[in-house]
C-alpha cells in the first residue's frame, strides 16, 4: 500500500493543478468583451484570435502530461495490486485513451481546435469535462490521502 | 543599412533566413557582394533543387536573375556572376529613365480635409436622390405629392389607395427637395441639433410605387445637379447646371419643407457625385463629431503608408546592392534604387519585351485614364425612393453595391482633378445583373405599400405591450388581433387583404395527416414556398423575410423538452447579406440599442411611453433618445414608433465612428495565379486575365482601392505595378522555404493610378508562360506571401489553383483511392492532410483577409484540404473539375460567367456578425465559411451576398413567459467605399406549447438545410456511414414522434403532418446527393466540394441542388405565366424527380442549381427540336449542346425567357446541357432523378417502406 499511495500526492497536484488551469483557459475563452465597439475593432479581432489560438495551444499541451501522468499511476496501482483504487481510475483510463485516440478524422491535431473551440457546445462539454475531471482528482486526491494515512497508522 | 554590404556573407554555411525583417535588421543579407559562385545557381529560380544550398550562401539572390525567364524556364543560366547582379532590375524590364512621380498624396490631403471642413454641417446626404433613381425603374404609380402638399394629407395618401396615381411631376418634385436638405440641413441642425436623418424609412417601400418609367430619363440629369448643389456649397470644382439647382431651391422654399433634412444614402453611382455626397456625408452625418473629419484624413494617409521603409530598402538593396552600391545606400526610396538599376543595363530589358507590353516610351500617365465626367452612368436599379420633398428619406436598396454604399470618405485622387476619378461605370452594371429577382419587387411591394401598420405605441393606449399581457398559452393571435382592432387603419388592412391571412387556414392545413406511403403526388406542382409564421398580420408583414432569414421551426416550442420530444432541429437558416432590391439606409447620430444586450431597435420592440422603448430580447427598460423622438417618416416629434428602424426587419444603419477603431479599410485584392504548366495547358489564364480586364472598372471600390498580383510556379512571382513604371516588373522569388515580399510597398497598387500597368500585365500574363515546363506548384509559399502581402490593410485574396501542391509548406500528397470511389463502406480523407491551410486561414483571417479558391484541375487535387483556407477565412469555394478552355467548354464559359459575378458582386471587409436571440434560447453551433470569435460572435473577414450562414439553437430556459421570441443578426461591414455599415434583420417567431402545434410551423426546407449543414460536420468527425444514418435517423424520429403523439389514428401507412410532407423525399435527396452518396461512384473532391457548398450556400439555393426541379418544356404555354421586365415568363408545373414522368416524345428541364440539363425525348416532337434546338430532327442534335440558339418562334421565346428567369440571381451561372436520350450525358441527368431506384440507393417509396419498418422497431 505504502509503495503506490506515498508519491501520488505530488503528480496528482499537477494533474489537478493542469486541470484547473484548463479551468481557467476555458473562462477566459468563453470571456469575450460585450462591448460592441471593441468587438467590431479589427485590431481586437486580431488579439482574439491570437487568444483563442494560444489558448488552444496551451491547453493541447496540457493534454498530454494530464492523460500520462494518469495512467503512470493506473500502471502504478495495478503494480501495487490496488485493485479497488485501479477500478476507481480505470474509467477515466479508457476515457482518455478514447479521447486521444478518437481526434477527428485526418486531423493531426487531438483537440482544441480554435475553429470550432467556440462553438458553444464544444465549449460548454469541455467545461463540464474539465470539472468533472477536476472533482474526480480532487475526491481522488483525499481518498488516496486517507489510505496513505490509515496504512501508516496501521502499520 | 549599406554598411555590412560588399562584404562576403559572414556565414556562408549558415542559413540565414532571407526575411524582410531579418534583412533589414542586418543589413548582412543584403551583401552579397559580387558573389561568388554559388550565388549564381541560386539566382535561376527554375531550378527548385539548387535553391536550398545556394540559399544558404547566399541570401540575396532569392530574386531570380531576371534573365531566366526570356531564356525559357528549362534552362539553367549561366551568366557571370556579376553581370547577372546587375541585371537583376534591368534584366526583369526596363525601367523608365524618367523619374517616377509619384502622386504626391500628401499634398494633397490639406485640401481635402479643408474641403470637409468647410462642409456645412448639413445632416443631410446624399443617398436620397439615389433612391428616387432607383425608384425610377420600377413600376409606375406613384403617390408621390408634391412638397408643398401639408403633411398631413400626405400621410392619409398612404393609406388610401387613391394616391397611387401616376404623377409625372414626381421626379422634379422629388429631386429639388433633396436639394433642400442641402440648404434646409443646417436650419435644421439649428433647430435639433442632434436629429440627422438621412434615410428614408418609408420610402422604399414607397418607393418602388413612386416613379415611373418615363421619369427616370428626367431624374438622372436632376440628380447630377442636385448633387453640385451642395458642392457648390463646398465649393466644388464641378459644374453645376443653374436652371435645376434653383429650382430645387424654388421647391425648397416652396415646399416649406420643415426642419430636418434627411436623406437617403446610398446612391448607385460611384463617382463624382458620390464623392462630393460623401463629403458633406460625412461631416453631416456627424455634426457633433468632429472626428469625422480627421477619420477621413487619417484613411487617406493609410493609403499609402510609408512602408516600413528601412525594411524595403534592405531588401531592395539585398537584391541589388552588388551591382549598385549607391542605391544601398538609400535606404528609404525603393524606387530610387530600382530605377538605378536600370540605367545601368538596358539592354536586358529588350529582352522581356515579349511579355510585358513595351511601353517603355510612354510615360505613365496616371491622370488620363478616366475622366470624372463618367458620371452618366445608366442605372436601371429599380429602387425606389422616396418622394424626398414629402418625409423622409429612406433609400430603398437597388442591388448595386454602390446604391448601397454611400462611400463616406471621398478619396484625395478623386477630389483632386488630376487624378483619375473612379470609373462610374462598373457599379450600376452589376446590379441588374446579380439581382434582378424582377419578382421580387411586386411581391415585395405588396406589404410594404399599404399603409403603416405598426405595432402599437404603448402609450397611445392601455393595450398592453407585445411581450406581455398576453396569456402564454393562449394563440397569441387572438391577442393581437384584438390589438389591431383598435386602430380603424388596422382593420381596413386587414380586410383588405383578407385573402392572405393564415390564421384560421394555416394550421389545419399544414397538420393535416398526410399518409405518404399512398400519396402519390407529394411534390407540389408550384415550388415550395416557406411557412408564415402564424403571427398576427402586422407582425406578419413587419417579419423578415425568409430569404434572409429562416427558422426551422417557425413556431417555438416552448421548452427544450417539448422540442426534444418533437424530434425536430432547431435552428437558424441566413442569408444576411443577400442582394437587396431595396433596404432602408438610417443615417443617425445616434444607434439606438438595448443598453444590455446591445440589441438594435426593431420593429419587435414594445414602447412603455414615449420615453422609454422595452428590448424584446432582454426585457430591458430603455430610454428612447431625444433624437429617436423625431419621426422623419412623418416628421412629427414624439413619434418613436414611427421611425424606420422600427417599421423594417431589415435596416442598414451607417455606423458612426464609434464603430471603427481603425479607418475603414480599402478594398483590396491579390490575385494568386497558378502558372505551372498544368494551369498553363488549361488555360484558365487567358479567361481570368479576360474578365478581369473587362471588369476592372467594376471592381467594387472606390478610389482607394488597390490591386495585386502574384504568381507561383516551383517559385512566387511578384509584379511591381508601382505608378510611373513604364511596365510591370516581375520579382522573382525562389526562396520558397522562407518566402518574403521584394518590394513591399509596391505590389498591391491603387487601381486608378497604375490602371494602365494592371491592364498591360493582364494583357501579357497569358502568354507569359506558355513555354514554361516547370510543373510544380508552391501553392503554400505563395499564399504565405499573399498574407504577408495582405496583412496591413486586409482585403481579399482570390487563389487560382490546379494541381496538388507539391512544393514548400503546405503541400500535399495525393490521398484518393480511385478503388474506393463506389465505395459503399468507409469514405475517408473528408478531412484535411494538414493542419498548414487552416493556420494561414486563421491568420488570415485575423488580419481580415480572405482567401477565396479557384479549384481549376482535373485531376485529384485534396480539395479537402485546400477548402481550408477558405473556411475559417470566410472566404468562397469554386470548383471547376477537369477544367480546360478548349476540351471543355462549358466549364470554361462557367469560369468566365462565375468571375464576372465574382468580380462586380457586392463586398464587405473587416466584417463580424452577431446573432442574438430571445433570452432563454441560445445558439450552439455555426455552419458557414466564418471564424467563430465568441459564441455569439462570427468573424468574417468579407462578407459577400452569395454567403449562407447556418446556426444550430437550444432552450436553455422555459420560455413560458414570453408568447414571442425573436431574432436579430447584426452584420457590421466595411462597404467597398470604405464605409461603416450594420445590416441588421430581425425574425419574430411565436411560441407554442402543443406539439401539434410544433409540428403544423415546421418548415421542411430549412429543416433539410439544416440537418444537411450538421450531416456534414458529422461525416468530417465521425464518418460519412455516421451522417447517413444520422440522416435517415432524423426522419424516422420525427415521424415516429409524430405519429405516436398527435396523429391519433393509427393508419397502416406512414403518416406525417402536412408541413413535413416533403421530409422524407428531401432527406432521401440528399442521401443522394453527391456529398453523402455511397455506392455511386464519387470523386473524393466532387464529394467535398458538395459538403463545401452545403455548408456555405444559403437556403434557397442548396435546395435547389439538393432537390433539383423538373419541368416539361416542349409545351410550354403561356397559361399561369408571370410577367418579368416586359417579358412572359411561362411558369410550368414541377414535375416529379422519376423517369416515370420522362415520357419519350417530351423534353425536360432539370435545374439543378449549378447545372441546367435538358432532356430531348427520342420521339421528342420535331416541331419542338426545330424551333427551340434550331436542329431538323433529334438525330441531328448535336452530342455537346451547352447554348439554346435565338431562334425566332414563339416556343423558343418561351423557352429562353424560362431558362434566362431561371437563371437569374443565382450565384453560380448554371451551364446548360442539353441531353439527348441516348447519349452518354444522360447519366449525368439520371442520376438527379432521387426517386428512381439506382443499383446502391432505395427509390422513394423504398425509403417509405424503410422509414415505416424503422419506425415501427
Amino acid at each position: 500500500m505504502n509503495i503506490s499511495i506515498h508519491p501520488c500526492s505530488w503528480p496528482y497536484s499537477t494533474s489537478a493543478c493542469s486541470l484547473q488551469l484548463t479551468i481557467i483557459a476555458f473562462d477566459e475563452l468563453r470571456t469575450d468583451f460585450k462591448n460592441p465597439i471593441d468587438q467590431c475593432n479589427p485590431v481586437h479581432a486580431r488579439e482574439r484570435l491570437r487568444n483563442i489560438e494560444r489558448i488552444c495551444f496551451l491547453l493541447r499541451k496540457l493534454v498530454l502530461p494530464e492523460y500520462s501522468i494518469h495512467s503512470l499511476f493506473c500502471i502504478m496501482f495495478l503494480c501495487a495490486q490496488e485493485w479497488l483504487t485501479l477500478g476507481l481510475n480505470v474509467p477515466l483510463l479508457f476515457y482518455h485513451f478514447w479521447r486521444y485516440f478518437h481526434c477527428p478524422a485526418d486531423s493531426s491535431e487531438l483537440a482544441y481546435d480554435p475553429p470550432v473551440v467556440m462553438n458553444a457546445d464544444t465549449l460548454s462539454y469541455c467545461q463540464k469535462e474539465a470539472w468533472c475531471k477536476l472533482a474526480f482528482y480532487l475526491l481522488s486526491f483525499f481518498y488516496y490521502l486517507y489510505c496513505m494515512i490509515y496504512t501508516l497508522v496501521s502499520s | 543599412m549599406s554598411a555590412p554590404a560588399g562584404s562576403p556573407h559572414p556565414a556562408a554555411s549558415s542559413r540565414i533566413p532571407p526575411k524582410l525583417g531579418g534583412a533589414a535588421a542586418s543589413g548582412a543579407a543584403a551583401p552579397a557582394g559580387p558573389g561568388p559562385g554559388p550565388h549564381q545557381q541560386n539566382g535561376p529560380a527554375q531550378n527548385q533543387m539548387q535553391v536550398p544550398s545556394g540559399y544558404g550562401l547566399h541570401p540575396q539572390s532569392y530574386i531570380a536573375p531576371s534573365g531566366h525567364y526570356s531564356q525559357g524556364p528549362g534552362k539553367m543560366t549561366s551568366l557571370p556572376l556579376d553581370s547577372q547582379c546587375d541585371d537583376y532590375y534591368s534584366g526583369l524590364y526596363r525601367v523608365p529613365t524618367q523619374n517616377v512621380v509619384t502622386p504626391n498624396t500628401a499634398s494633397q490631403q490639406p485640401g481635402a480635409q479643408q474641403m470637409y471642413g468647410s462642409v456645412p454641417p448639413a445632416p443631410h446626404v446624399v443617398g436620397s436622390t439615389l433612391g428616387s433613381f432607383q425608384g425610377a425603374g420600377s413600376s409606375a404609380s406613384h403617390l408621390h405629392t408634391s412638397a408643398s402638399q401639408p403633411y398631413s394629407s400626405f400621410v392619409n395618401r398612404y393609406n388610401s389607395p387613391a394616391m397611387y396615381s401616376a404623377n409625372s411631376s414626381v421626379a422634379a418634385q422629388g429631386f429639388p427637395s433633396t436639394c433642400g436638405h442641402y440648404a434646409l440641413s443646417t436650419v435644421s441642425n439649428a433647430a435639433y441639433p442632434s436629429v440627422s436623418y438621412p434615410s428614408l424609412p418609408a420610402g422604399d417601400p414607397y418607393g418602388q410605387q413612386m416613379f415611373t418609367s418615363q421619369n427616370a430619363p428626367t431624374v438622372r440629369p436632376v440628380r447630377d445637379n442636385s448633387f453640385s448643389g451642395p458642392s457648390t456649397a463646398i465649393s466644388h470644382p464641378s459644374p453645376l447646371p443653374p436652371p435645376p439647382s434653383q429650382q430645387y431651391h424654388q421647391q425648397q422654399s416652396l415646399s416649406g419643407y420643415s426642419t430636418f433634412a434627411w436623406s437617403a444614402s446610398g446612391l448607385p453611382s460611384t463617382q463624382d457625385n458620390l464623392i462630393q455626397n460623401h463629403t458633406s456625408l460625412a461631416t453631416a452625418n456627424n455634426p457633433t463629431n468632429p472626428v469625422a473629419d480627421t477619420l477621413s484624413c487619417s484613411v487617406m494617409q493609410n493609403v499609402q503608408p510609408p512602408k516600413s521603409s528601412p525594411v524595403v530598402s534592405a531588401v531592395l538593396s539585398g537584391a541589388s546592392s552588388t551591382r549598385t552600391p549607391p542605391a544601398a545606400g538609400r535606404p528609404v526610396e525603393p524606387l530610387a534604387s530600382v530605377a538605378r538599376p536600370s540605367e545601368l543595363l538596358q539592354q536586358k530589358g529588350m529582352q522581356y519585351g515579349e511579355y510585358v507590353n513595351n511601353q517603355a516610351s510612354s510615360a505613365p500617365t496616371p491622370l488620363s485614364s478616366t475622366s470624372d465626367d463618367e458620371e452618366e452612368e445608366e442605372e436601371d436599379e429599380e429602387a425606389g425612393v422616396d418622394s424626398s420633398s414629402t418625409t423622409s428619406s429612406a433609400s430603398p436598396m437597388p442591388n448595386s453595391y454602390d446604391a448601397l454604399e454611400g462611400g463616406s470618405y471621398p478619396d484625395m485622387l478623386s477630389s483632386s482633378a488630376s487624378s483619375p476619378a473612379p470609373d462610374p461605370a462598373p457599379e450600376p452594371d452589376p446590379a441588374p445583373a446579380p439581382a434582378p429577382a424582377a419578382p421580387q419587387p411586386s411581391k415585395m411591394a405588396k406589404p410594404f405599400g399599404y399603409g403603416y401598420p405598426t405595432l402599437q405605441p404603448g402609450y397611445q393606449n392601455a393595450t398592453a405591450p407585445l411581450n406581455s399581457g398576453v396569456p402564454p398559452s393562449s394563440p397569441m393571435y387572438s391577442g393581437f388581433q384584438q390589438y389591431a382592432q383598435q386602430y380603424p387603419g388596422m382593420n381596413q388592412l386587414s380586410s383588405s387583404l383578407g385573402g392572405l391571412n393564415l390564421q384560421s387556414s394555416s394550421q389545419p392545413e399544414s397538420l393535416r395527416p398526410v399518409n405518404l406511403t399512398q400519396e402519390r403526388n407529394i411534390l407540389p406542382m408550384t415550388p415550395v414556398w416557406a411557412p408564415v409564421p402564424n403571427l398576427n398580420l402586422d407582425l406578419k408583414k413587419l417579419n423578415c423575410s425568409p430569404d434572409s432569414f429562416r427558422c426551422t421551426l417557425t413556431n417555438i416550442p416552448q421548452t427544450q423538452a417539448l422540442l426534444n420530444k418533437a424530434k425536430l432541429p432547431l435552428g437558424l437558416l441566413l442569408h444576411p447579406f443577400r442582394d437587396l432590391t431595396q433596404l432602408p439606409v438610417i443615417t443617425s447620430n445616434t444607434i439606438v440599442r438595448c443598453r444590455s444586450c446591445r440589441t438594435y431597435i426593431n420593429p419587435f420592440v414594445s414602447f412603455i411611453d414615449q420615453r422609454r422603448w422595452k428590448c424584446n430580447l432582454c426585457y430591458r427598460v430603455n430610454d428612447v433618445p431625444e433624437e429617436f423622438m423625431y419621426n422623419p417618416l412623418t416628421r412629427s416629434y414624439g413619434e418613436p414608433h414611427k421611425r424606420p428602424e422600427v417599421q423594417n426587419p431589415t435596416v442598414e444603419f451607417i455606423a458612426s465612428s464609434d464603430y471603427m477603431l481603425r479607418p475603414p479599410q480599402p478594398a483590396v485584392y491579390l490575385f494568386v495565379l497558378d502558372v505551372s504548366h498544368n494551369a498553363v495547358e488549361a488555360g484558365y489564364l487567358t479567361i481570368l486575365c479576360q474578365s478581369l480586364l473587362e471588369n476592372l472598372d467594376k471592381l467594387p471600390g472606390d478610389s482607394r482601392t488597390r490591386i495585386g498580383f502574384m504568381t507561383f510556379d516551383s517559385t512566387v512571382h511578384f509584379y511591381n505595378l508601382q505608378e510611373g513604371l513604364s511596365q510591370p516588373q516581375m520579382l522573382i522569388v525562389s526562396d520558397i522555404d522562407d518566402v518574403f515580399l521584394p518590394t513591399p510597398d509596391s505590389l498591391l497598387v491603387n487601381l486608378y493610378e497604375s490602371k494602365e500597368l494592371i491592364k498591360d500585365l493582364l494583357n501579357a500574363l497569358p502568354n507569359m508562360f506558355t513555354n514554361t515546363r516547370e510543373t510544380h506548384s508552391a501553392l503554400g509559399p505563395a499564399l504565405q506571401a499573399a498574407f504577408k502581402l495582405m496583412s496591413p490593410t486586409g482585403g481579399r485574396v482570390s487563389v487560382f489553383q490546379t494541381q496538388l501542391p507539391s512544393l514548400g509548406a503546405g503541400l500535399l500528397q495525393s490521398r484518393e483511392d480511385p478503388n474506393q470511389r463506389s465505395s459503399t463502406k468507409v469514405v475517408q480523407h473528408l478531412g484535411p492532410a494538414t493542419d498548414f491551410y487552416k493556420k494561414l486561414a486563421l491568420d488570415c483571417s485575423g488580419q481580415q483577409t480572405a482567401v477565396d479558391l479557384f479549384l481549376l484541375s482535373s485531376q485529384y487535387s485534396d480539395l479537402a484540404s485546400l477548402a481550408c483556407m477558405s473556411k475559417y477565412s470566410a472566404g468562397c469555394i469554386y470548383y471547376y473539375p477537369s477544367f480546360h478552355y478548349t476540351h471543355n467548354p462549358s466549364q470554361a464559359e462557367k469560369l468566365q460567367k462565375d468571375l464576372k459575378r465574382y468580380l462586380t458582386r457586392k463586398i464587405g471587409f473587416e466584417a463580424v456578425m452577431r446573432i442574438r436571440c430571445t433570452k432563454g434560447l441560445s445558439m450552439h453551433t455555426f455552419h458557414g465559411n466564418f471564424f467563430v470569435r465568441s459564441t455569439d460572435l462570427l468573424s468574417l473577414a468579407n462578407i459577400n451576398p452569395d454567403a449562407g450562414f447556418a446556426v444550430q439553437l437550444s432552450i436553455e430556459e422555459s420560455l413560458t413567459d414570453t408568447s414571442l421570441v425573436c431574432f436579430q443578426t447584426a452584420l457590421l461591414y466595411t462597404s467597398s467605399k470604405g464605409e461603416r455599415r450594420i445590416r441588421v434583420h430581425t425574425l419574430c417567431l411565436p411560441v407554442v406549447s402543443s406539439l401539434a402545434d410544433v409540428y403544423a410551423g415546421a418548415d421542411v426546407q430549412a429543416s433539410i438545410c439544416l440537418l444537411a449543414n450538421m450531416a456534414v460536420d458529422r461525416s468530417i468527425s465521425s464518418s460519412l456511414s455516421d451522417a447517413r444514418d444520422a440522416l435517415v435517423n432524423a426522419v424516422v424520429d420525427s415521424l415516429s414522434a409524430y405519429g405516436s403523439t398527435v396523429s391519433n389514428l393509427q393508419h397502416s401507412g406512414l403518416i406525417a403532418p402536412s408541413s413535413l410532407k416533403l421530409f422524407p423525399l428531401y432527406i432521401l435527396a440528399l442521401l443522394k446527393q453527391k456529398a453523402f452518396r455511397t455506392g455511386t461512384s464519387t470523386r473524393l473532391d466532387d464529394r467535398v466540394y458538395a459538403m463545401c457548398q452545403i455548408k456555405c450556400q444559403p437556403l434557397v439555393h442548396l435546395m435547389k441542388m439538393i432537390h433539383p426541379n423538373l419541368y416539361r418544356v416542349d409545351r410550354l404555354t403561356d397559361e399561369g405565366a408571370i410577367h418579368v421586365n416586359d417579358r412572359v415568363v411561362p411558369q410550368p408545373p414541377l414535375q416529379k424527380l422519376s423517369a416515370e414522368k420522362l415520357t419519350r416524345d417530351g423534353a425536360f428541364l432539370m435545374d439543378c442549381g449549378s447545372v441546367f440539363y435538358i432532356w430531348i425525348g427520342k420521339s421528342c416532337d420535331n416541331n419542338f427540336i426545330e424551333d427551340v434546338l434550331g436542329y431538323p430532327n433529334f438525330a441531328s442534335i448535336p452530342q455537346k449542346m451547352t447554348h439554346l440558339p435565338e431562334l425566332d418562334t414563339l416556343s423558343s421565346e418561351r423557352a429562353r425567357s424560362f431558362i434566362t428567369w431561371l437563371r437569374d440571381n443565382r450565384p453560380l451561372n448554371p451551364i446548360l446541357h442539353v441531353v439527348k436520350d441516348e447519349s452518354p450525358a444522360k447519366t449525368e441527368f439520371f442520376q438527379h432523378l432521387i426517386e428512381d431506384r439506382t443499383e446502391a440507393a432505395f427509390s422513394y417509396y423504398e425509403f417509405l417502406l424503410h422509414v415505416q419498418q424503422q419506425i415501427c422497431k
